[in-house]
């Protein structure tokens, strides 16, 4: 055990432990966070992604003594209380199903838009691939990303109908 | 933090001022279900919930109307029910459904779920019927409610009930809304003291009806999930996410080929290992439990223990599965469903076509591996899951354990997705063995290997299928056959079939065989003969390929068979797919639930959405270059709700890759609760479907599963979704604006026939039929050179 010192959402923690523990545990097990989380533990699936100075890391692969950059985590995109535009385009878009993985998609979003804020379709789904989902709300992630690079990360328009019968489409 | 995550104190001061039961007010003052403190944790900030409070957890009343429906003080609603929400919405469903019949407001109100002692059992989820069954009970007693408290604003009011009318929690005298009372000023923190009848919870009644679906205001309203904001903005405690005092860490140890007999455990092998609490051996079952996950992690690598591999091996390798399914005998058979005549038909038959379909094990594979956390302090045993069915993980770890089922309770809490009977029911016995045995809080987290080899399968198929055509092309005859490797299926939180339970070395007094299954269709064919066949594997119990409920548990598969079977059909007889399909349900006579008509529509509906039909049979004029496009039709239903997709793909015939590049979808489930949840779910499904047609195939040698990560288990990804999905919701019940329009179910319909449709378009595309699923990209070169030689 050594003591480490870990700079998560602009907060230094000092954390007493294994240098080789990956950095996942410690900031699910001992700063508290809940965005990052255990999908796989091979770094294939994208599920505990975190930023750390501006490059995106799978914290389940990285010994946290080697973090010792500014580790930017879901919980840390919003600021004062106001989202980031690629939160509020997921819940424009509605997108998660079960909602674990959502931090990989969005972590991996905000990384693929930092380095080109403008992505064609085929460079959302390359820039994309690593984040796995098994609920299959890629074609939702995608509308998200699509929002935020043509600026429209506001609110949804319901789609408000007056009745139920109403709301049935198509009467075939 | 979002409203999702909070604690919903106002049920608590609602409650506590009428003397709630005594397992409610537990729930509410000192559950670990939502109550965040600051605990005993090292590092300040880190949140741990309260240890549970001494039991007993008797079950909620689903006859009190007070079980299911709180009105507060500040004129808001909970309510209360016994389902969980894989993610589909179904939990704002249910709020909008209740909020209409008792004319609040969706603002107003708040829902929980799935908690064993403080939601009536409804038994969780599953079967998609969340909507189409359970909704039922909760429209009902949000009627009931609405009567009562119309009848106590008469009393108030000096007005006839019928002089009355409500609307977002307020009742008011009809043209004069100066006279008017809030429901918070009628029974706010109270009770209503209402007795409900009916005989099971689903039967749950007052005497007030529900409304005409004419008079739905929330229904049918596109309200954005709760339960969104939280999931992005990391906000949300997950069940994977809690956090007990003196919680501790577990890793299982499984066996390294299927069948294994632990005979030793070498617990010197952790010697100098930090934070090693015990080491766990009970028969088979094998778990190290440290202080610190990632101690458990590396204790769990490093334990060295002995095993004996089985004499005879448990299974054939995956690459042998079909031969063996074909030439197993049978461990049961159904008799066959014979109608008409058909070995007349198919002697008299112009042409008859025979075809061999397959489909091996796909697994469930959660993004999250299973896990659990249990709480055995003070005389009691709370464990927190994702189990999709945590009344019955409840009663199973109560009847595993020998406790009182009164001393046990499950808090459903958000996790990765549950589509059935996952490895989260294992998770959930193991975390309860270990916590009482230890007497400490215990957290089990299964590895990526372990969920992958690990959790239940959906069964294996084999199918054989002729079809006769007389001269003209009309189906005349059909006979299917089915072979399911599917002896020994396991039910929800069975104490003696959890995988702790088998390696532990119990049996059940009686094996739950599954049943080969038949296809869902609306087709006029008038001889036919459908049947099926179980068979087993050489190893029943203790082996990694054992079968559950996996999202419409065999209907991926049978749907496939059949519905590319029928594509044989059309081709054989140089018929468009879509008509010749349209034909043969107009042929059908039977229409109950209008089935037939609304198979009918959804085939029309989605020929008429896909926009540029071209009738013609498949497969298409061949075309040069590499790539060669192609598009594939498929329909089928699933209890009560009806689909009909079709699949653009290009496939390219140099790497043998697959693009679904287009979905269209038309389906009629009735009565949509909440039109952009429907079409998510639909979509979701439709894509998970798409995984299993392309990719998802658990391979193995003949002694342990080979599938045990996302390189060896490959899924769906972003590069593979199709670039554009169109989904028609359709309601094709012959009166369409009748007042009772039914809701039924929407999970699984849309996953169900998206095998098939995808094999049909790879006909289109090629003209080369892949009868055996997934069509990965070597399976597909190999059928595209197999058909040029």
């Amino acid at each position: 055990m050594s003591v480490i010192t870990l700079n998560v959402n602009g907060a230094v923690h000092q954390v007493d432990v294994d240098p080789a523990t990956p950095l996942l545990y410690i900031l699910r097990n001992d700063i508290g966070l809940r965005g990052p989380r255990f999908g796989c533990g091979l770094g294939q699936c994208g599920a505990c992604s975190v930023i750390i100075d501006g490059a995106l890391v799978r914290s389940c692969q990285l010994p946290a003594a080697a973090a010792t950059g500014a580790i930017t985590t879901l919980e840390g995109l919003s600021q004062n209380g106001t989202l980031h535009p690629l939160q509020q385009a997921w819940i424009d878009e509605q997108v998660p199903q079960c909602g674990y993985c959502q931090n990989g998609q969005i972590m991996t979003a905000k990384a693929l838009l930092d380095r080109n804020p403008s992505p064609t379709d085929a460079e959302i789904r390359e820039g994309m691939q690593g984040a796995l989902c098994r609920c299959m709300t890629y074609y939702r992630i995608h509308a998200a990303i699509k929002r935020v690079v043509a600026g429209q990360a506001t609110g949804l328009a319901h789609e408000a109908v007056g009745t139920a019968a109403a709301a049935q489409e198509a009467s075939v | 933090m979002s409203t999702h995550s909070e604690f919903p104190r106002f049920i608590e001061q609602a409650l506590q001022g009428l003397n709630p039961s005594a397992s409610r007010r537990q729930f509410l003052a000192s559950s670990g279900a939502l109550v965040l403190s600051l605990g005993a944790s090292a590092v300040p900030g880190a949140r741990v919930l309260a240890q549970a409070a001494a039991g007993p957890y008797p079950d909620p009343d689903f006859l009190q109307l007070d079980t299911w429906i709180v009105i507060h003080p500040d004129n808001s609603a909970t309510f209360f029910v016994g389902k969980t929400d894989g993610g589909q919405g179904t939990g704002t469903a249910f709020r909008q459904m209740m909020c209409d019949e008792l004319d609040m407001a969706y603002e107003q109100t708040r829902l929980v779920m799935g908690t064993t002692d403080t939601t009536p059992d409804q038994g969780g989820s599953g079967g998609s019927d969340a909507i189409e069954t359970d909704g039922k009970p909760m429209r009902r007693v949000a009627a009931e409610a609405r009567r009562v408290l119309l009848e106590l604003a008469a009393d108030r009011l000096q007005v006839p009930v019928a002089q009355l009318e409500s609307s977002a929690g307020m009742v008011s005298v009809r043209g004069d809304a100066t006279r008017a009372v809030r429901y918070a000023d009628l029974v706010g923190g109270q009770r209503f003291n209402v007795t409900l009848s009916g005989n099971n919870v689903n039967a749950t009644t007052g005497t007030a009806a529900v409304k005409p679906v004419q008079q739905l205001r929330v229904v049918g309203q596109s309200i954005q999930r709760y339960d969104i904001p939280p999931k992005v903005d990391g906000s949300l405690t997950f069940a994977v996410d809690v956090k007990l005092p003196g919680m501790l860490h577990a890793r299982n140890v499984r066996p390294p080929v299927a069948g294994a007999v632990l005979r030793s455990v070498d617990e010197s092998s952790l010697a100098g290992l930090p934070g090693v609490v015990r080491i766990v051996s009970r028969g088979n079952y094998l778990a190290v439990v440290c202080e610190r996950e990632e101690q458990a992690i590396a204790a769990a690598r490093q334990l060295k223990a002995d095993w004996a591999a089985p004499a005879e091996a448990p299974f054939p390798p995956s690459e042998a599965l079909f031969d063996f399914i074909r030439s197993a005998a049978p461990t049961s058979s159904e008799e066959p469903r014979v109608s008409g005549d058909p070995a007349s038909a198919f002697a008299s038959a112009s042409r008859v076509l025979e075809a061999v379909y397959e489909v091996p094990f796909q697994g469930h594979t959660a993004i999250g591996p299973a896990f659990a956390v249990a709480d055995p302090s003070d005389n009691q045993l709370t464990i927190y899951s994702n189990d999709m069915k945590s009344y019955g993980l409840r009663t199973g770890v109560a009847a595993f354990l020998g406790l009182p089922r009164d001393r046990v309770r499950v808090v459903y809490m958000d996790g990765p997705q549950v589509y059935g009977r996952t490895a989260a029911d294992d998770a959930g016995f193991e975390a309860a063995f270990l916590a009482h045995e230890l007497g400490r809080p215990v957290r089990v987290q299964w590895t990526r290997a372990e969920e992958t080899a690990w959790d239940t399968k959906g069964p294996a198929y084999s199918f054989r299928l002729r079809g006769a055509l007389d001269a003209n092309g009309q189906p005349t005859a059909l006979d299917y056959e089915a072979r399911a490797v599917d002896y020994a299926h396991l039910g929800y939180n069975e104490p003696d079939t959890v995988l702790i339970a088998q390696l532990m070395g119990r049996r059940p007094a009686r094996i739950a065989e599954g049943g080969a299954a038949l296809p869902s269709v609306k087709y006029g064919i008038p001889n036919t003969r459908l049947s099926g066949h179980v068979v087993a594997l050489p190893l029943v119990w203790e082996t990694p390929l054992r079968t559950g409920n996996l999202r419409d548990p065999d209907g991926p598969q049978v749907t496939f068979a059949f519905e590319a079977f029928v594509d044989e059909m059309a081709a054989a007889a140089r018929r468009d797919p879509a008509e010749f399909r349209l034909a043969l349900v107009e042929a059908s006579g039977e229409d109950s639930a209008f089935r037939r008509s609304r198979s009918l529509a959804v085939l029309r509906a989605a020929v008429e959405a896909y926009g540029d039909w071209e009738t013609r049979p498949a497969p298409r004029a061949p075309s040069i270059g590499s790539v060669h496009s192609g598009r594939g039709i498929a329909y089928t239903f699933r209890s009560n709700t009806v689909v009909a997709v079709i699949a653009d793909v290009e496939v390219n015939r140099d790497t043998g890759r697959v693009w679904v590049k287009r979905l269209v979808c038309a389906h009629d489930c009735g009565l949509a609760i909440n039109p952009m949840g429907l079409r998510h779910t639909v979509e979701c499904g439709m894509l998970h479907g798409l995984s299993r047609a392309l990719y998802e195939e658990v391979q193995f040698d003949g002694e342990k599963v080979l599938s045990v990560d996302w390189e060896s288990h490959p899924s769906l990804r972003h590069a593979d979704t199709p670039e554009r999905i169109d989904i028609v919701l359709v309601n094709g019940d012959p009166s369409p604006d009748r007042p009772d329009l039914p809701h039924y179910g929407a999970g699984e319909t849309s996953h169900k026939p998206m095998i098939a449709a995808v094999a049909n378009a790879i006909f289109d595309a090629t003209g080369v039929r892949l009868r055996r699923a997934p069509f990965r990209p070597e399976r597909v070169l190999e059928a595209l050179r197999a058909a040029r030689t």
